[in-house]
């Protein structure tokens, strides 16, 4: 197994989608059943080659693993450095997991305008730019990856989307929703990443001073990082703002999150599952494996800015979700506070609080993601996603209804479940911050964000209500519904089941990621 | 692959070196090993019931029967081994590990089982009083919609419920109480086509995650001064009076407490369990009264050292000390006015629960848990008997009742016991715990609680007069007088009756266990694991207590009969005319429900929400959108402006002039190859004389 | 013998062809007038070549090239003239404008 430990196998996981994709893109295009055979031939082997990463992880090693380190781009000296450790892994086999079930899903749903070429070629190119922004280690290897989830994304949005009109200051006609979301969407994340892209090349150019060799290759950088001596001062500062504004428009962080319920809500189902599952978790990664250990001095004096932003995220998240009338705009929200709770873990510097970040990513990504297949599913059915026109679904449609009272319960923190530890464990870390943070305020984050999850309980028992519970509306009451069929369970209950391990048995995700995390933490924050 | 391996090899680790007694062992230590199938057995359960249920020939209820009937006998053989040999046993096992820097190590997250007095007493509880009543569920439930998802939430309770009592930890004790929170949300919108049990349901839901805010924050800032969740190290940091918890002690104790209130239903968060009945009746009877809402005393039992110890929790005696008595105080008079049966039975279950607070809050261990043991007996029999009845008369309101002793004997009987127990009439059961309650009461008030503590005396015994009283009033207007209902009311089947009638005989006899100075068994199980600073149980039966407590108890029940007892006209203008004053308040349960909805629920859901969406969509998007505008606006000034009308103008000119020329000259072009051979030719002509001309 | 004899011979000649091309009404014809044209030229070639005595023989060969440009080219010709000729049953020259702008 020499060939996969040397970066063969994580490349294979990395690009075998985009493989995919030409293979896909030479098929005609009206031999649909073959081009999504060859989708989800390329999707599962990814997957499966992911988990044979897994079994072949040294769980024992802190260090980066299967990585390869190769010239690519002497002329600026970035390199093809790619590698995984505990942290990034449980990301890598969440991407490949989720792509793989959304072309289960996509097998007979199919959002209008149809063309399922066009959407696997770009689910495929998706996944390849979602898992190699996970094993890049290198900045501008990160930083194309990072940005190669950008344009597919727009494109399924933009032409799958919700074409409801809406209306827009600014413009005389209506314009259809998936338009505005698309091109927000893009524009919102490409401002950030701009500010990003210079951070990296100031990182850059700095590293040089001293008499280093310039690089981009994060290892390095971290290191030099954790030393203090290049990276301080204004520059610092402004550096670290810069990665700050390119990774907090991902997350989103409030009150940059503006993006995310358009572009959720427009989003057809699996562009919507992919986003909220694996895009939001680009950004809490970034801060997690290039913010944090390059510039950890800048990091102690804007944890506490991260963290009442997060808090502000959790409030204002769940708040926003009581007063939502559509359903998956509701779910939507409920990204917001969740990555609250992410970015509230990452705040407080310490390794309880970077493992629960990392533990609420995949239990957001998991749990969120079947929340919003639910959601799709129930679109499709009925229409609509106005939660008052809905209702009595459980009775309508008794196993999607079960799965959904479940999602729900699982979203809601309910312990036992994945969604506990995260939000738990964030908690738990924001009471004993990093040493020297203002106790008072992080504590009264704690507290604050406490109050959040009686919030998050209320807005989902309430939409739970709405939804599943109650007699059938008249609208339903005379029309034939079809159950969640064999595709949609596919998809689904290997996320019912994954939310389940998780919650029973979290060292599925901390036994993974804690030495990586202590590894980070002492290096970057001494200890 | 070695890696894998360690990864995913699970951990035992040797438990409690804070358990004074060693290890059982032989047949006791394999019973001890095996008690973590009491909380998995039932919730295996639930899976094989969701997957299989509707197949079987009872719809799954054999299931949950089963693995009730293995909870309740293994806690039987649980219960003859402590008394063997006293137990104090636990097992650990690792589910995650993560570091913690400040102080170095690791926060260790664990599964694991307690084998001690205190856990196999709830494990009785549980299994036995769960065993009765899910047996009458499959009279009660038949014909059911959910019949067979019924008894896999009812089961996802008992699996949960054991989980929590289980707990060597309290991260277990948090999934625990969460999971017997789903449960109780899942039970009471059983029938969730009418939105209002869905309302009741949510409210329990929210009302005990507001509560568990105390619970969760408790949990953390214990875990992170021990640097353990374990309760052998909490209770260890206790004794060896360890200076990081005792900074924070007084926190942790008021956390934990605000937790054990939500879910023991105490003031002010009693206002979801008079809601819950909305659950069917069964649900009533083994959460809402036997069990479930006995997890928050629980709790307090689990810590009782930590609040016992100076520097910790002991100065939040007086706290626990006072809300035990407003509840039991103010829960009891609720009870006097309200029609639904099921109602007066909550309030009383709040009422009682209170006892139970004050009791801990007295320093009484063994007081306040013998309570909770005999009201799980005689409440969940009232339930049940209460059911019984509504099953017969198709309504939950006393004034649709009356006369039902002729029509149904058993039921009627059951219930006397149950009521002749709950108001604390001696020898059954709820007399000897009430009386060890007043009697560490009166011991509190002796030895430094002061003032305090004897006007909780005063109010305790209040109470029971208030017990009886509304008991007797239950028991008038349901089965004596005449008949008010529609139909023929008729007996319930056997398989209603009879759990009634075990209950019964446990709730006559179950106070036997315990009697002072003669036969305390109860207290000895209890005691067996850890030390009990200040748990004063009495020695002997303070006589002169006991009869105060009777005389109050039969003074309520001879008022009670007094006014109730005769042939009845509008119930509820009598109940206006005895107590004229209280009544409003006491009929609105002191607008506590009102001032919830219109202070928190109301704006929070209202205008709060609405505030956050509009700032949301109107502010923050509006900047966004503005944004855009702005620099469509400006991109229509750059285009317009200077691109089209300056850059442009030049180009564009020269690009006009040469469209201009190319119009005129394309006449030329006739297509005739003649003609442009002819031009050819005289142009030559012309070279050739210019030619001939100038050359 | 002197050159102008050959030179007036294909002036006339070369003039004969400039009127068959400007008056003809047949594509052939008007064909056939180039061709008439370019054996002018020819003869101009070849009488340039001997009377310079040109030891490459210059005037020669380009009147050579010149036959088989204008087969080369003849042969392209009537193949168009054929093709119009199918589409529209005429090769009157006055007919086709078609490449009028």
């Amino acid at each position: 197994m020499g060939w996969f430990e040397n970066g063969w196998g994580l490349s294979l996981i990395v690009f075998l989608p985009l493989v995919g994709a030409a293979v896909v893109l030479a098929v005609p295009r009206a031999r649909e059943t073959a081009i999504k055979a060859i989708a989800l031939g390329f999707a599962a082997a990814s997957f499966v080659v992911s988990v044979i990463a897994t079994v072949a992880f040294d769980f024992g090693s802190a260090g980066y693993q299967f990585g390869a380190d190769t010239s690519w781009i002497p002329a600026i000296d970035s390199r093809f450095h790619i590698g995984v450790d505990g942290i990034s892994l449980p990301l890598v086999v969440l991407s490949t997991f989720i792509t793989l079930l959304c072309v289960i899903y996509s097998w007979n749903h199919w959002p209008e305008p149809h063309n399922p070429k066009a959407f696997l070629v770009l689910m495929l190119v998706l996944a390849t730019g979602m898992a190699g922004t996970f094993v890049a280690l290198d900045l501008v290897l990160f930083f194309i990856f990072f940005e190669l989830v950008l344009l597919p994304m727009y494109f399924m949005i933009g032409i799958w989307g919700d074409r409801n009109p809406m209306r827009l200051p600014g413009f005389k006609r209506p314009v259809e929703t998936r338009l505005y979301a698309a091109i927000k969407f893009f524009l919102f994340t490409l401002f950030g990443s701009a500010f990003m892209l210079l951070g990296f090349l100031a990182l850059y150019f700095r590293s040089g001073n001293g008499g280093l060799p310039r690089t981009f290759d994060i290892e390095a950088l971290s290191a030099r990082g954790a030393e203090g001596q290049l990276f301080t001062g204004t520059f610092a500062f402004w550096v670290f703002f810069a990665l700050f504004l390119g990774f907090a428009v991902k997350v989103p962080m409030w009150p940059l999150h503006t993006w995310l319920p358009d572009a959720h809500t427009a989003a057809p189902t699996v562009g919507s599952v992919l986003l909220a599952a694996i895009l939001l978790k680009l950004g809490s990664y970034g801060f997690i494996r290039i913010a944090l250990p390059i510039l950890p001095e800048e990091a102690k004096a804007w944890a506490p800015v991260i963290a009442i932003l997060a808090v502000i995220a959790i409030i204002y998240g769940s708040l926003a979700c009581l007063a939502q009338t559509d359903m998956k705009r509701l779910i939507a929200f409920s990204s917001v506070g969740h990555m609250g709770f992410v970015m509230l873990g990452i705040s407080t510097l310490t390794e309880v609080g970077i493992n629960a970040a990392i533990v609420g990513m995949v239990a957001h990504g998991i749990i969120t993601g079947l929340l919003f297949f639910l959601a799709g599913s129930i679109q499709h059915r009925y229409h609509t996603r106005e939660m008052a026109r809905l209702g009595g679904n459980q009775k309508i449609l008794p196993r999607l209804g079960g799965i959904l009272g479940f999602a729900a319960m699982a979203s809601l923190g309910l312990p036992g479940l994945a969604g506990f530890w995260g939000e738990f464990m964030a908690l738990l870390a924001s009471y004993n911050p990093f040493a020297g943070a203002n106790l008072a305020l992080f504590r009264s984050a704690m507290v604050i964000g406490a109050i959040g999850t009686v919030l998050t309980a209320g807005y989902l028992l309430w939409m739970l209500q709405r939804v599943n519970l109650g007699e059938i509306p008249e609208e339903w009451r005379e029309k034939s519904f079809r159950d969640a069929d064999g595709y949609e369970l596919g998809a689904w209950v290997p996320l019912v089941l994954a939310t389940l391990a998780v919650g029973v048995y979290p060292a599925i995700v901390f036994g993974t990621t804690n030495d990586s995390v202590q590894r980070l933490v002492a290096r970057a924050f001494g200890g | 692959m070695t890696g894998m391996l360690s990864f995913a090899a699970l951990s035992t680790a040797e438990g409690g070196h804070a358990a004074a007694a060693a290890d059982p062992s032989g047949f006791l230590g394999l019973l001890a090993q095996g008690a973590w199938l009491i909380p998995v057995v039932p919730l295996l359960a639930v899976g094989l019931i969701v997957l299989f249920g509707k197949r079987l020939p009872f719809k799954g209820w054999e299931l949950a029967e089963g693995a009730l009937a293995f909870v309740a006998l293994y806690s039987i053989a649980l219960l003859i081994g402590n008394w063997v040999e006293p137990m104090a046993f636990e097992r650990h096992v690792e589910i995650a590990r993560v570091g913690l820097l400040p102080g170095g190590g690791s926060l260790v997250l664990e599964w694991g089982w307690v084998v001690d007095g205190l856990s196999i007493m709830m494990y009785f509880v549980v299994g036995v009083v769960g065993f009765f009543v899910f047996t009458y569920s499959k009279g009660y439930m038949k014909g059911d919609v959910r019949f067979t998802w019924f008894f896999a939430a009812f089961s996802i309770f008992a699996g949960g419920m054991l989980v929590l009592v289980s707990s060597p930890n309290t991260i277990q004790l948090i999934v625990g109480w969460e999971l017997v929170g789903l449960a109780s949300y899942l039970l009471i919108g059983h029938w969730w086509e009418d939105h209002a049990n869905n309302a009741a349901a949510t409210k329990a839901f929210i009302v005990n995650k507001v509560a568990d805010l105390g619970l969760f924050l408790g949990v953390i800032i214990a875990a992170l001064a021990v640097g353990s969740f374990r309760f052998t190290d909490l209770l260890d940091a206790v004794e060896a009076g360890d200076s990081a918890l005792a900074d924070v002690g007084v926190w942790v104790g008021l956390a934990l407490f605000i937790g054990a209130m939500g879910k023991s239903a105490q003031w002010p968060f009693h206002v979801w369990l008079p809601d819950a009945m909305a659950g069917p009746t069964p649900v009533s009877s083994l959460m809402h009264a036997a069990t479930m809402v006995t997890a928050g005393v629980y709790l307090l039992g689990r810590m009782f050292p930590f609040y016992q110890a100076e520097g910790f929790g002991a100065g939040l005696k007086p706290l626990i000390l006072v809300i035990g008595a407003l509840t039991l105080f103010l829960g009891g008079l609720v009870a006097l006015v309200q029609d639904d049966i099921k109602k007066v039975l909550a309030y009383s279950t709040v009422s009682q629960l209170g006892y139970m607070t004050a009791a801990m809050g007295a320093g009484a261990y063994t007081a306040g848990l013998f309570h909770l043991f005999t009201h799980a007996f005689f409440k969940g029999l009232l339930f049940l008997a209460a059911g019984s009845v509504i099953h017969a008369v198709h309504s939950n309101n006393m004034s649709d009742m009356g006369g039902l002793r002729r029509f149904m004997p058993k039921t009627f009987w059951t219930f006397v016991i149950g009521s002749l127990a709950l108001a604390g009439i001696v020898p059954l059961s709820g007399f000897w715990s009430k009386d060890e309650i007043l009697a560490s009461l009166y011991y509190d008030s002796q030895h430094g609680g002061g003032g305090l503590a004897t006007f909780v005396l005063v109010l305790a015994v209040a109470g029971a007069f208030v017990t009886a009283f509304y008991m007797a009033r239950a028991v008038n207007l349901t089965f004596f007088g005449k008949y008010q209902g529609a139909g023929h009311p008729h007996e319930s089947p056997r398989v209603m009756t009879y759990p009634l009638i075990g209950l019964a005989a446990l709730a006559a006899v179950g106070g036997l266990v315990n009697i002072p100075g003669a036969f305390p068994a109860f207290t000895d199980w209890l005691a067996a694991r850890v030390h009990l600073p200040g748990d004063h149980h009495a020695a002997a039966l303070n006589l002169g207590l006991a009869a105060i407590g009777t005389l109050a108890a039969l003074a309520g029940i001879a008022i009670g009969t007094a006014i109730f007892g005769r042939q009845r006209a509008t119930q509820r203008e009598r109940d206006r005319f005895r107590i004229p004053l209280l009544y409003p308040l006491l009929e609105h349960k002191y607008y506590m429900d009102d001032l919830y909805d219109y202070a928190l629920v109301r704006p929070i859901r209202g205008p709060l929400a609405r505030a956050t969406n509009w700032s949301n969509n109107v502010i923050l998007d509006g900047v966004v959108n503005a944004c855009g505008a702005a620099a469509r606006r400006l991109s229509a000034l750059v285009y317009g402006g200077l691109d089209q009308r300056g850059i442009d103008l030049g180009i564009n000119a020269a690009a006009a002039a040469a469209g201009e020329a190319g119009g005129a000259l394309r006449r030329v072009q006739t297509g005739k190859v003649q003609q442009y051979a002819a031009a050819l030719f005289l142009g030559a002509v012309l070279l050739v004389v210019g030619f001939l001309i100038f050359g | 013998m002197t050159v102008n004899q050959f030179l007036i011979l294909g002036a006339l000649l070369f003039s004969l062809g400039v009127y068959g091309v400007l008056v003809r009404r047949n594509a052939v014809a008007v064909l056939l007038s180039i061709e008439l044209m370019l054996a002018a030229v020819n003869i101009n070639l070849v009488a340039f070549g001997s009377l310079l005595g040109d030891t490459l023989h210059t005037g020669h060969i380009f009147a050579l090239f010149v036959i088989t440009v204008a087969a080369a080219e003849v042969g392209i010709g009537l193949a168009i003239v054929i093709l119009i000729f199918r589409n529209r049953s005429s090769a009157n020259v006055d007919e086709l404008d078609l490449m009028k702008w």
